[in-house]
Order: structure tokens, then C-alpha cells, then sequence
């Protein structure tokens, strides 16, 4: 077929109505008496046990339009597979925002993945509120930009600030350090090793180990030979299970009080039923665990409503590390809004930071840069677990919390004790 | 004494881990040792054979009987694959490097993907009563859950050399390896012999999956950080030598263990490419290969 000069313009027409049309078409409907609310999630890929987070913002979208909705009208969600990979994260979000016309953001998870999006959501003066990103907006300083996890001013170093906080009060003079070659591990053990020099604790063991790392037992033996008094480690799943095994199989020496600190893994059902009793006495960072001095208003009744989702779903079936904080995500777009009686980005934005907002994982009082103004990560010791599997971790008494003192539920037991119990 | 104590468990754990990172290579030694197709889908599928042990563990099963169990159907799938691979690569004329390398390249996602698809990304563990426990021989301690996988290498091995040279069908696979063209002149289809050695190692792939996930919990990704060290660990024995991808193995553990340590665990990675660099600059048919 000839293309003449005609032929060619009206193809081009064509073309360009067809690629308007959905910008149009959804346009009118945003109009049409929708709320929309918009981000991607990791539903497939390396990260996606964490797509359980949806189901918190399916839950408080229920719970939303259950009561009549967001100013009379239906909240819609809209959420993308971002596959992980943070090179589709800017892309959904530039259709989130220019297609699908959302009202407000919701980051993707975690610092990586988000770091993509915050140039834009700033440029675009988008209101957005990040979902467990640590430190995304220190730098950037977006005004529209509200955490929903506790990781608390100056989070990048401090946030496990609650493990040296423990030992300084429980005496401890020498201290080692064991950390993941990984940006996150290395600016905590950083971040715990300048702590260390303030306070006045040795460091006897600085070590950082390649995140490919499986076997711990040169790690521990060399942990051992220094003796320190506590040990503080920043590991990944698979090295966190690794590790609770070297020290059932090897042992770390009798001068050891207290351990843990940053582990990832132990939050998740799948590694705390496969480790049970090799997790007593450590010590280790949480953002929720059900002790009775965390029992917010709609916690209980949101995992209620969970549990069942989850194991039709086959995601954590204990759902307490991040699905309670992408309802509260949720809850802090609800109650602004209900609150000014208005969507404007602005309006909402400053209500938030003016005011503190209950939620289902507690108070929360944003900063200027939307950080929590306090640092709420628990420390836990891991208490009396046994071989009974995934129920008892329900049951308060298994995770105590150590730290915050405000929201302690029990003492700390010396580590080598807490293991022999 | 406590310099004592820690190179003695260091060289302890060193031959346990080279020793499992000798069987997860073993499959590749026959692959790429011996009918020198890249496969680099081989770490992915002894992901999938630990997943399948996983899956029969939950039975009661125990994890090496699963392992053994399992290398049947995964011997099947091997030859199901060399077939494939063969009639669209290989008859073609298409079967050079760079183009084996993509399909299996290709092959390892295909697994991965199925792999989440089928369990998710959670980490899957077996249960088996030794985890968590030690035999101490004096200052030295040494976890069952590696001593146990590390007893199926030399086993494994040996059985794999007898098979290969005291059978007649060992001989020929050798053959095939040594030259293609005569063995069919002999009477002996090529191909077939090809796709009973890709069969083999895709076996072996599940006993070493069963070994790798007793050590500790796995994940589909799993199978990619053994990529680079199972492709040294043929090379460094020298192509096709069954007994020295034990030994070369047992080199890399033992080194890495001790630069971590003595040194930095930061820098045990980069050990196995140093030793076999060092080798191939030295003696470039790999520490126990043949010149040809």
C-alpha cells in the first residue's frame, strides 16, 4: 500500500486520538465521583513477599468505602506490578499520575524502589507517603512526603538506635559488629559503630561480610575469640537463618549478653517457624508484635481480617511487619482529608504536619520532612519459642519488647540464659 | 591456641564446603567438562531439585532419599531438554557458544519464574532432626548440616567415575567428549550418548539440590550466586575430570574459609577466580586435566 502525504496525516490522527483517548476517557472519570489512590507493588520478582502489603490498602479502601467513602465518594485503588525492579517504577508512576489521574501516592516499597520516584514526586509537588522507605526524602526535603513507618528522624543511622540503647543500659563495655556488604547493613553498622564511640563502648570486632555469604561458622569462631559483651549484626534472610544456626551449632562464648540488633528475616512467618527455638534470646529489631502495650485502636480486627486473605493468598500469614503500616499509610490520607474537607495536595499536606493522626499501628507526628518526630522501632527479644510452629508468635510473651521503654512489655534476658530457658 | 582452634575449624569447614560446592558442579563438569555446552541453567535447576525435595520433605521424606528419589524424573527432564536443545540448536548447526549460552541463560529464568510461580519467593527449608547440632572432635566442631551433604560428594563422585570409566556407556560418553566424528564411525549415535550424559547431570542437579537445602533455607534466586563458582570449579580441575572437581572444589572451600577467616569474609568471593586464574596461567588444562 502507497502511503501518500493524505494517507499519512490521517494515520497520524489516528494514532494520536487513539493514544488520548484513555487520558481523556479517565480523566472524566476521575471526575466522575472517585478518589483515586495509586502505586505499584512488588507482586512478582525478588521482593515480592512483600505484596502482602496490598492487602492492608484493599482492607482500609473497604473500611473507607464501607462508611460512605472519602467526602461521599468512592476511594479506588490502583495499584501496578513494579516486578521488583526499580527501572519500572518511574514509568508506572508517570502513568499513575498523567493517565490514571490519581489523587494521591503511595511510594512502592521500600528505599530502593522509591528512590526512583521521589525527583519526580517532588517536581510534580504530588503528595505521596512512604512505605517502610528509609531515609527517601532527607535529602530531597519534599514537604508533600509523609512516612508510615517508624523509623523516626535521622533513620538511615539511627534506626537501630534502640539495640545500643539496650546495651548501654545494660553495661555493656565491648562490643562487636557484624554487617552485610550492602548499603542498608553498612550505614547501620556505621551508624552503631559511631554510637559505640559516643558512648564510650569498645568495638573489639568490626566485620562485613559479602551478602552471597552462607556459612558463618569463621564469622563466629572470630566473634568468639574477640569476647565481646553484645553483638550487634545487620543481615539479609538467608544470612539472618545462617547465622541463628551457627550460633545452635558452634556457640558464641559465655561473654555474650546480648545479640541481634538488625537481622531481616525474623519478621517474617516463614523464617520464624523454620528457626523456632534457635531464635531465643536474640534481640532484634520489629515494627509490630503483639505485646499488650501495643494494642492500637483497630489493630486486633485489622489482622483479624487479614489472616484469612493471607492464607488464601499464600502471603505471611502473621502479616504484623508491613501490612499494618500500609493501612495506617491509608488511614493518614483518610483523615486528612476527612479532616480539611478537601483533596488539595497542600491543604492535606499541612494538616498533616500540624496535626498528630491515631492510627492502627499508634500516634504518628510528622516532622518537617514527614519523618515520625520519634523513633518507635521495637527492639524484641525472642522469648520461650519452641518447636510448636507459626501459632505461638501470636500469642504475647514470645516477642518482648526491650525498646522503646515506653512500650516495653518485659526484661531483658542475658542472651546465653535466654537461650539455655 | 586460639589461632590453632580457628585454623583447624577453618580448614574443617573448608572441606565441607568444598565438598558441597563440588557436587553442586559436578552436573556441569559433565555438561560443560565433558560435552561442552555452557549450561548455566545448571544452578537453577539444583534450585529446582532442592524445591522438589522441599516438596517431599513436608511428606516426611528425608531430604537425600528425596534427592536420589528425585534424580529419576529430573534425568527425564534433562533429556527432554538435550533434545530440545539438540533438534533446535544443535542439528541447525546453531549449537556454538555464544547461542548455547543464551538459551540456557534463557532456561535458568524459565526456572526461576516457574519456581515463584509455583512457591513464591518465601524462603523453604527442610526439616530434618541433625540441623542445629554438631560432632566435636576436640577443638574442632562441625555442623551436621554440612557434613552430612558434604559425605554425598565424594560418594557421588565415585560412583559417577566408576560409572564413567568401568561402563561401556561411560567410555562412550568420554569418547564423545574426546571426538565426535569417530564415535559415530564406531556405530555409536552421537546424540543419544549426549543426551544420556545431559540426562545424568540434570540427575545429579537434584541430589545436589537436595544437599545445598539441608544446609540452610533457599529461595528460586538461590541458584545464582553458585553460577560463577561451579563454572571456576570445572575449569580449575581441568574440563571433564570427575575426581579433581572434587579436589578442585575442596581447594576453593578451604581457601575461602581461611581468608575468612584471616583476612576479610568481604574478600572470600573473589578467591575462587584468584586461584583460578593463578592455575590457568600456570597450567592452562586446569589442575588435573589432560593435554589434548
Amino acid at each position: 500500500m502507497k502511503i501518500t502525504r493524505r494517507r499519512f496525516t490521517k494515520l497520524g490522527a489516528a494514532a494520536s486520538i487513539g493514544l488520548a483517548a484513555p487520558a481523556v476517557w479517565t480523566k472524566g472519570f476521575a471526575q466522575s465521583g472517585k478518589i483515586r489512590v495509586g502505586c505499584s507493588a512488588s507482586l512478582t520478582g525478588p521482593l515480592s513477599s512483600t505484596k502482602n502489603m496490598v492487602i492492608g490498602y484493599e482492607l482500609w479502601r473497604d473500611d473507607v468505602n464501607k462508611a460512605g467513602g472519602l467526602l461521599g465518594k468512592e476511594v479506588e485503588l490502583i495499584v501496578y506490578d513494579d516486578q521488583s525492579s526499580p527501572s519500572n517504577v518511574p514509568a508506572i508512576y508517570s502513568k499513575l499520575v498523567d493517565v490514571d489521574q490519581v489523587d494521591f501516592l503511595f511510594t512502592p516499597y521500600g528505599a530502593n524502589l522509591t528512590a526512583t520516584i521521589m525527583p519526580f514526586a517532588k517536581q510534580r509537588d504530588r503528595f505521596i507517603v512512604g512505605i517502610l522507605t528509609l531515609a527517601s526524602n532527607d535529602h530531597l526535603r519534599h514537604d508533600k512526603f509523609f512516612q508510615a513507618a517508624p523509623w523516626g528522624p535521622d533513620g538511615a543511622t539511627n534506626w537501630a538506635r534502640g539495640f545500643f540503647d539496650i546495651a548501654q543500659r545494660d553495661g555493656v563495655k565491648k562490643m562487636a559488629i557484624l554487617a552485610a556488604d550492602t548499603e542498608f547493613s553498612k550505614t547501620a553498622a556505621e551508624g552503631g559503630r559511631r554510637v559505640c564511640e559516643e558512648t564510650g563502648m569498645e568495638v573489639v570486632d568490626f566485620q562485613m561480610y559479602p551478602p552471597t555469604n552462607r556459612d558463618f561458622s569463621s564469622i563466629l569462631r572470630n566473634i568468639r575469640a574477640a569476647e565481646p559483651e553484645a553483638v550487634f549484626v545487620c543481615s539479609y534472610p538467608a544470612d539472618s537463618t545462617a547465622i541463628a544456626r551457627g550460633i545452635q551449632e558452634i556457640g558464641l562464648g559465655d561473654s555474650v549478653r546480648l545479640f541481634g540488633g538488625g537481622m531481616v528475616g525474623p519478621q517474617y512467618a516463614s523464617l520464624l517457624e523454620n528457626l523456632g527455638p534457635a531464635l531465643n534470646g536474640i534481640v532484634n529489631f520489629h515494627l509490630y508484635v503483639p505485646e499488650p502495650t501495643l494494642k492500637f485502636e483497630g489493630i486486633d480486627g485489622f489482622l483479624a481480617r487479614y489472616v484469612p486473605i493471607a492464607k488464601e493468598r499464600q502471603v505471611d500469614p502473621l502479616g504484623f511487619y508491613i501490612p499494618p503500616f500500609t493501612y495506617a499509610a491509608g488511614q493518614l490520607i483518610s483523615k486528612a482529608v476527612e479532616a480539611t474537607g478537601s483533596i488539595d495536595q497542600a491543604e492535606v499536606s499541612q494538616w498533616l504536619h500540624e496535626n498528630s493522626v491515631d492510627t492502627v499501628v499508634g500516634q504518628i507526628t510528622f516532622d518537617e520532612i514527614g519523618n515520625w518526630t520519634e523513633r518507635r522501632v521495637l527492639m524484641v527479644q525472642f522469648q520461650g519459642v519452641d518447636d510448636s510452629g507459626i501459632e505461638q508468635f501470636r500469642q504475647a510473651g514470645k516477642q518482648v519488647v526491650i525498646d522503646p521503654t515506653a512500650y516495653a512489655s518485659g526484661d531483658l534476658i542475658p542472651f546465653a540464659e535466654a537461650r539455655k530457658a | 591456641m586460639v589461632v590453632l582452634d580457628l585454623v583447624l575449624n577453618a580448614l574443617a569447614t573448608g572441606v565441607m564446603l568444598g565438598s558441597i560446592y563440588a557436587l553442586l558442579a559436578l552436573g556441569l563438569a559433565i555438561t560443560f567438562g565433558i560435552l561442552h555446552i555452557p549450561n548455566v541453567a545448571h544452578p537453577a535447576l539444583v534450585i529446582a531439585g532442592a524445591y522438589a525435595v522441599v516438596t517431599s520433605n513436608r511428606f516426611g521424606l528425608d531430604p537425600i532419599l528425596a534427592g536420589v528419589l528425585w534424580a529419576v524424573p529430573f534425568y527425564l527432564l534433562g533429556i527432554l531438554f538435550y533434545e530440545f536443545y539438540s533438534r533446535s540448536f544443535e542439528s541447525r548447526g546453531g549449537g556454538n557458544t555464544l547461542q548455547s549460552l543464551t538459551l540456557f541463560f534463557g532456561a535458568s529464568l524459565i526456572v526461576e519464574v516457574g519456581l515463584v510461580v509455583a512457591y513464591g519467593t518465601d524462603f523453604r527449608s527442610v526439616n530434618v532432626d541433625y540441623v542445629g547440632s554438631s560432632l566435636r572432635l576436640g577443638m574442632v566442631a562441625i555442623p551436621y548440616r554440612f557434613l552430612i551433604p558434604a559425605l554425598m560428594a565424594p560418594v557421588a563422585v565415585f560412583l559417577l567415575w566408576l560409572y564413567l570409566s568401568r561402563t561401556n556407556i561411560g567410555l562412550a560418553i568420554r569418547a564423545v567428549a574426546h571426538d565426535e566424528r569417530a564415535v559415530s564411525v564406531s556405530g555409536i549415535n552421537p546424540a543419544t550418548i549426549k543426551r544420556h550424559a545431559f540426562g545424568i547431570a540434570t540427575a545429579l542437579a537434584a541430589i545436589a539440590g537436595a544437599a545445598l537445602v539441608i544446609t540452610g533455607p533457599i529461595d528460586p534466586f538461590a541458584g545464582r550466586i553458585h553460577i560463577g563458582r561451579v563454572f571456576a570449579i570445572v575449569v580449575l580441575a581441568g574440563m571433564g575430570t570427575i575426581p579433581g572437581t572434587l579436589a578442585a572444589g575442596i581447594i576453593i572451600g578451604i581457601a575461602e574459609s581461611l581468608v575468612m577467616s584471616f583476612m576479610s569474609p568481604s574478600w572470600a568471593p573473589g578467591v575462587a577466580f584468584a586461584i583460578l586464574l593463578a592455575t590457568l596461567a600456570l597450567k592452562p588444562t586446569g589442575l588435573f586435566g589432560a593435554a589434548r
